[in-house]
């Protein structure tokens, strides 16, 4: 239980965090889409952090859960190859939300068993052809995306159970907290899975995957475990994006924003729980300190210099960083009674 | 000891590209043997290894545990079959605790699926693991060490770690490569006591090792090659005088001052150091 007291601190401050802000609607805003990023980057920190496998096409994983659930709840009328009709009527976004995590698991299945026999930079290929082939795809299939036009008119997400009516979360707070119930059921999934059997797995192939494998691992049945539950949890948070904004179109897969999560990754601490979330924060909100100083491409080469400044300081990120701050520290509270009686004569 | 072998060796060969790193090797381990694979270095030993492991696919010939052919098996198959190893050198998971080392070591004494840990299932599971973890400690001499960063341990140390991770498979055979290769004398003398405890618990050993005198001390039987075949079997006695041996470790003149007798010594101390 002790060690999940920093986790637990950072809960009480995140759910206090409207209040103390008067729930400014503009701070709202960038704490929840800053929310949504940072659920995506701990999904993809269970992959480059705990597996050691990057995923440059993470981003299309959260576009296609935003594009599922959105048209899941929206309806789409469509014909394919060989005048086949598919009709869908709307289904309320928590249902979307559902088939989004399956979908994106599905894929997520996909891209690890085609990839994980090669590993490494074949991963990093595949990942960033996948992303690309699925914005190309949310582009020009226009009769089911509107391409550029985007998706519009999204409902919000409405909660409630049969006969205790519903609520439907159309305010920024509401957003806010059901972004952080999301986010927090991510990390205690997360934080469980790398306690157990199949998290000393993932972390036996990132360390010495020969050794794993002589101890009887499967590599590419845990790899892609991982992959498929790391996939999901991006669908989960694409999925609050879209119902959040309500609109989404083919720019959810810009390559841009996996580079924002991985820096978030980085720079908090890969293969530490609380190291996206760290990352996450001072990345995604670090826009908005900026914005009233300079444009947003003069911003990414702060971003830039911060991670850097970070890496240089603490080169496995801040959360690492930090820990072995307060060790030491420890450590030499410790110690430090007994140096004088050692020197005195 | 039966009569079918409990890990045969037939006719295997490895080449990569023109480099025949194995020629034509073909030997028998029979169960509770402590066999010794030795030879001159880039003799094929750790190759023959890596080809009985599944980490190499021979060029011809096949390997056979217990009667199954190990032809096109993963690694990760082939131990579950119950052929454990040690490695040369990255011997541990160098980032985690001695203790975690061997929790990974035990995957395949888990039974918890990925759905039983989210919904917090294993948590029995999981307190069987870790008193069996300790078991494993106690019995390589690591309980002091078990907080300790594997990474940081003394090179001694972690192939203990390495041996402790082969035993947590609990395998019906093990193959020790170059398991006291680091070590001081005094920890040499543990190990082989180690060694013959593991056997005692009717695991049977194949090693791989340049350490002579504990070669000659721990081998029922051993295997000598030399690029790539096999110069000699039998046991220790036999092996230090055999003339093939001795040309294959110091060349051919000292193999003649041998058969006159002047060199005796001087050879078989060779062989023995």
């Amino acid at each position: 239980m002790i060690r999940h007291i920093p986790a637990l601190a950072l809960l009480a401050a995140l759910a206090a965090l409207p209040f103390a802000l008067g729930q400014n609607p503009y701070l709202l805003n960038a704490l929840i889409t800053t929310g949504i990023v940072t659920i995506a980057a701990m999904s993809l920190n269970l992959l480059l952090g705990f597996t050691g496998q990057l995923s440059l096409g993470h981003i299309a994983f959260f576009g296609i859960g935003a594009y599922v659930s959105a048209l899941t709840s929206l309806g789409f009328d469509v014909e394919l190859v060989g005048g086949v009709r598919v009709v869908h009527e709307p289904w309320p976004p928590v249902v979307g939300f559902l088939l989004a995590v399956l979908a994106t698991a599905a894929c997520g299945y996909l891209v690890g068993r085609l990839s994980f026999r090669v590993r490494g930079a074949y991963f990093v290929i595949v990942t960033i052809s996948f992303a690309e082939v699925v914005r190309l795809v949310a582009l020009n299939w226009v009769e089911l995306t509107q391409g550029p036009l985007a998706l519009t008119g999204i409902p919000p997400f409405s909660l409630g159970l049969p006969g205790l009516g519903t609520t439907t979360l159309r305010t920024k707070l509401q957003n806010y907290y059901l972004v952080l119930v999301v986010g927090t059921l991510c990390y205690a999934l997360i934080a469980r899975l790398v306690a157990s059997r199949f998290g000393r797995a993932m972390r036996g192939l990132k360390e010495n995957e020969s050794l794993a494998l002589s101890v009887g691992i499967n590599a590419t049945r845990t790899l892609t475990v991982a992959a498929v539950i790391s996939a999901a949890m991006a669908g989960a948070a694409g999925s609050l994006y879209a119902h959040y904004l309500r609109i989404i179109d083919p720019d959810v897969f810009l390559f841009s924003t996996t580079v924002t999560m991985v820096i978030m990754v980085v720079g908090g601490g890969k293969g530490t729980l609380l190291g996206p979330i760290v990352g996450g924060l001072i990345f995604g909100l670090l826009p908005v300190a900026l914005r009233p100083v300079m444009v947003p491409e003069a911003q990414w080469m702060v971003f830039g210099l911060v991670l850097i400044a970070i890496q240089f300081v603490m080169p496995k990120g801040i959360v690492p960083g930090v820990a072995r701050l307060v060790t030491r520290r420890r450590a030499s509270a410790a110690t430090a009674p007994r140096i004088p009686m050692e020197v005195r004569p | 000891m039966s009569d079918t072998p409990i890990l045969s060796i037939e006719h295997v060969g490895v080449r990569f590209g023109g480099l025949v790193a194995i020629a034509d090797l073909h030997f028998d381990v029979h169960a509770g043997e402590i066999v010794s694979l030795i030879g001159p270095n880039g003799a094929g030993k750790t190759t023959a290894f890596n080809v009985m492991t599944g980490f190499l696919k021979p060029s011809q010939g096949q390997v056979r545990f217990r009667g199954t052919s190990l032809q096109g098996l993963q690694p990760h198959e082939i131990v579950r079959l119950g052929l454990g190893r040690t490695f040369q050198r990255t011997s541990v998971f160098p980032d985690d605790t001695v203790f975690d080392n061997v929790m990974i070591g035990l995957h395949r004494q888990g039974r918890a699926r990925v759905l039983d840990t989210l919904l917090g299932r294993d948590r029995a599971g999981e307190a069987r693991l870790r008193e069996r973890a300790r078991d494993l400690l106690d019995w390589v001499g690591l309980s002091g060490r078990a907080g300790e960063k594997a990474g940081a341990l003394a090179y001694g140390e972690q192939r203990l770690v390495g041996v402790a991770l082969a035993l947590a498979t609990e395998p019906a055979m093990l193959l020790l490569d170059e398991p006291v290769s680091g070590m001081n004398a005094s920890e040499t003398q543990v190990f082989v006591r180690l060694i013959r405890s593991i056997r005692e618990r009717g695991i049977t050993l194949l090693l791989v090792e340049h350490d002579m005198p504990m070669v000659m001390e721990v081998s029922d039987r051993i295997v000598v090659l030399n690029y790539g075949r096999l110069i000699a079997e039998g046991p220790p006695a036999a092996i230090r005088a055999d003339p093939a041996v001795i040309e294959a470790y110091l060349g051919h003149s000292s193999a003649a001052l041998h058969q006159d007798g002047a060199g005796r010594t001087a050879a078989t101390e060779t062989i023995d150091a």
